[in-house]
């Protein structure tokens, strides 16, 4: 008897941090999209790559091929420079990436049109620098700035949204410092602090736009030391949520002190 | 009642001497609470229980038959698990970034699946006195030699493609929180020219350096005070610093879901035959191959001989062990034998200090020519500095106790002078951490010893194993699974120079 009247607070008890694991999983689930779990077919596939060397091996093989499509559409336009000149290797590059260009002197952009096709015009413009740059939202890595370097009157450059933008990347518009007064950044999801402590070679820049990084940790604190490091920059920053983590923690307090 | 109860002794002693540890002291607490059952009960349920355990015991004595069966890992003796193979085709010595790194290599030149059989065996796997995760961890291509830039510059596109090298499927991708900062290296007037001698190597090899002047580098990073400077060369591209942590356990995810072997314990002996030959010159030299390693397990007398082909040296600040166990450097004085060793463990401390008014996100791995370094660490104000001690007051070795003295004497004058704001700085906390220094020219040493045909060395980076680690892994799986070097020949690394008396000397090491 006495058994089971201790053992009714201890059974609520459990019950009780059942439910509130449960709370935190499901908080967990909303706070950030990227944890759902993957599709049937890739859950299938890790379950088979756990129990066969072929699978396993299969599914390196894809990714391998995947990498290599990556590099090849980034590789070097040699051919094209030797025949053409760098310029018109860099548009012809830019153009194939579904970028978008302006020439020194333009206004109107060059763009690619859908399903890829672009229109031949700029094979007019021999020897004519770039000023403008917009790849957003293309597969641009660091192998491709390569076809990019020889620029040196580029002024504007944007890389919103582009996947394979990485901090090595970065680290790599050096070669643009003596032109480059706009840079456009955000949504690049492999940025981190490493990369943006690069951007210092950039004195020219005027705008730089970070915005929505979601690999940076403290972004308020980065902003601040950006905006140091390059004083006569405008430093756009939105997307950010400073306060979240403020919240988060409250809500933790909050649900400790409901649970005593 | 009373013979069946003396029966039920018997059988008690009897099992006694079967029975293992949780069911010997049920039975314990049955004998005790034996006079309550008797004066309360007839022996019914006591009979009952003796049968359910005999049950029990029945089953358990099968289980262990079946276990005892062949084609269970079951055995009479208890056999450590942790225990290394007795046959393996490579053993490494010394499991730090640099063994991992080889070992990673050989799995990846390796043929087929499973063609090699490798050996890791590493003294502390917590890694807590290991010269790997103890170091400052930076990455340079400012050196004077072409074949450290080379490596430098091979270190750098691996890591920028890290996760093509070391991804392992399904794992979360490798960050190894690389922090681009780049690195400053101030001359003064007595050693500008061999900057600028540097600056051409540099820039004939491919690196991405730049000579700034002392109005350009005021201009630059305005917190410097550029009394004394003649010179500055400041690394554009694939320099800064990383996390060491984060790369060495790449490597060995990695190196061991290849198929490597990890193992705990120390290589306390080497069994090798001796072979005489006679040189061109008439003299008797003595050749000898490595059968097997003693491998000591840890805390314990316990040890396994490994038979193997070949040992890869790489076991940093004390590979001089592994070296004199082979007996080099103990031959008579003149001869190949005779030649010592140069590699010997070497501290050096590593301080953090808190400036909030220090340099900013900008600040590079500045390397002062005084000799002392600093750069940054994290957002918070944090800075990483250190120094290399003279040569006559090189620290004790026997631990890795800080020297505090040493900041307060010889590193924070010159960290205050270069930089006026360190004038106010905190050292929050320091450690220390091995060097494994080649006395002979500070560079590292990669090959095969001429009377040792199956020991390679990997070993006396003076502070660049880390750095260099995924060029010098492929190297030496080259020279292993090759025979020579494919893709970086680095035989100016080899013991010739040592045996020769021709040192490679790094121009402006720090």
């Amino acid at each position: 008897m006495n058994g089971a009247v201790m053992s009714a607070p201890i059974m609520s008890l459990h019950r009780c941090y059942q439910r509130s694991a449960l709370l935190f999983t499901a908080r967990r689930l909303l706070s950030s999209s990227s944890v759902s779990p993957p599709p049937l077919h890739r859950r299938l596939l890790l379950y088979l790559t756990q129990r066969f060397y072929d699978v396993e091996l299969f599914l390196s093989w894809r990714f391998q091929k995947k990498r290599e499509r990556l590099e090849g559409k980034n590789a070097y336009y040699g051919y094209t420079k030797r025949h053409h000149g760098p310029d018109i290797a860099t548009a012809y590059y830019i153009l194939s990436m579904k970028g978008s260009l302006r020439y020194v002197g333009q206004s109107e952009w060059l763009h690619s049109k859908r399903r890829g096709k672009f229109n031949w015009d700029f094979l007019n413009y021999k020897d004519k620098q770039l000023q403008d740059i917009n790849m957003s939202h293309t597969l641009i890595n660091y192998r491709g700035m390569e076809n990019l370097e020889n620029q040196r009157s580029l002024r504007t450059l944007s890389l919103r949204g582009c996947p394979e933008v990485d901090d090595w990347f970065l680290a790599r518009l050096h070669v643009f410092q003596d032109s480059l007064e706009e840079l456009d950044i955000s949504h690049c999801p492999r940025i981190t602090t490493g990369g943006l402590a690069a951007l210092r070679h950039l004195k020219g820049l005027q705008r730089l736009d970070v915005s929505s990084l979601p690999k940076i940790s403290s972004p308020g604190l980065v902003v601040i030391l950006l905006e140091e490091m390059l004083p006569q920059c405008q430093i756009t920053a939105t997307g950010y949520d400073y306060m979240l983590r403020q919240e988060g923690e409250h809500e933790a307090e909050e649900h400790v002190l409901g649970q005593r | 009642m009373s013979t069946w109860r003396r029966l039920h002794v018997k059988a008690r002693t009897a099992r006694g001497l079967l029975t293992s540890g949780p069911v010997t002291e049920r039975h314990t607490w049955l004998h005790r609470h034996l006079p309550l059952c008797q004066s309360l009960s007839t022996s019914t349920p006591l009979r009952n229980d003796f049968f359910k355990d005999l049950e029990a015991q029945l089953a358990a004595m099968r289980k262990k038959a079946a276990d005892a069966l062949p084609g269970s890992n079951w055995s009479p003796f208890e056999i450590n698990p942790n225990l290394p193979p007795e046959r393996a085709d490579i053993v490494i010595v010394g499991g730090g970034v640099v063994g991992w790194s080889v070992a990673y290599w050989l799995k990846k030149k390796e043929m087929v699946r499973g063609g090699v059989k490798v050996v890791v065996i590493e003294k502390d796997t917590t890694y807590s006195k290991a010269s790997t995760v103890l170091s400052a961890g930076g990455i340079r291509q400012q050196f004077s030699l072409p074949e450290n830039i080379y490596l430098s510059l091979v270190s750098a596109f691996f890591m920028r493609n890290i996760n093509e090298y070391l991804g392992v499927l399904n794992e979360d991708p490798i960050d190894l929180q690389f922090n681009h900062s780049g690195y400053l290296f101030l001359a003064n007037e007595d050693v500008a020219h061999i900057m600028e001698e540097n600056y051409n190597t540099q820039l004939d090899a491919g690196a991405k350096v730049k000579l700034l002047s002392p109005t350009q580098l005021k201009d630059k990073f305005p917190w410097i005070n550029t009394d004394g400077v003649a010179l500055a060369s400041y690394g554009l591209e694939n320099e800064g610093s990383f996390d060491p942590w984060t790369l060495l356990n790449a490597f060995r995810r990695k190196a061991i879901s290849m198929g490597v072997i990890q193992c705990r314990g120390e290589v306390t002996d080497i069994n090798y035959t001796s072979q005489l030959l006679r040189n061109m010159d008439g003299d008797q030299v003595e050749l000898r191959r490595i059968k097997s390693v003693k491998v000591q397990m840890p805390n314990s007398l316990e040890y396994q001989p490994v038979d193997c082909a070949i040992v890869v040296n790489a076991a940093g600040a004390f590979s001089g062990k592994l070296a004199e166990m082979m007996g080099i450097g103990y031959g008579p004085e003149n001869t190949i034998a005779g030649v010592p060793f140069p590699v010997e463990p070497r501290k050096r401390f590593v301080y953090v200090v808190h400036c909030p008014n220090g340099p900013g996100l900008d600040t590079p791995f500045l390397i002062d020519y005084s000799g002392v370094y600093f750069r940054r660490e994290g957002l918070g104000g944090n800075f990483i500095a250190g120094a290399s001690p003279e040569e006559s007051e090189e620290p004790d070795t026997s631990n890795l106790e800080v020297d505090h003295q040493f900041f307060e004497e010889k590193i924070w004058p010159s960290l205050a002078n270069r930089v006026p704001a360190f004038e106010k700085l905190k050292v929050s906390s320091a450690w220390a951490g091995f060097y494994d220094y080649n006395t002979f020219d500070q560079n590292g040493i990669i090959g095969l010893h001429p009377l040792i045909p199956n020991m390679y060395f990997a070993t006396g980076f003076s502070g660049h194993g880390l750095q260099h680690s995924p060029g010098v892994g492929r190297a030496v799986a080259e020279l292993i699974l090759d025979g020579n070097f494919q893709t970086l020949d680095l035989s100016m690394f080899g013991f010739r120079r040592i045996l020769a008396q021709e040192p490679m000397l790094e121009k402006n090491i720090v």
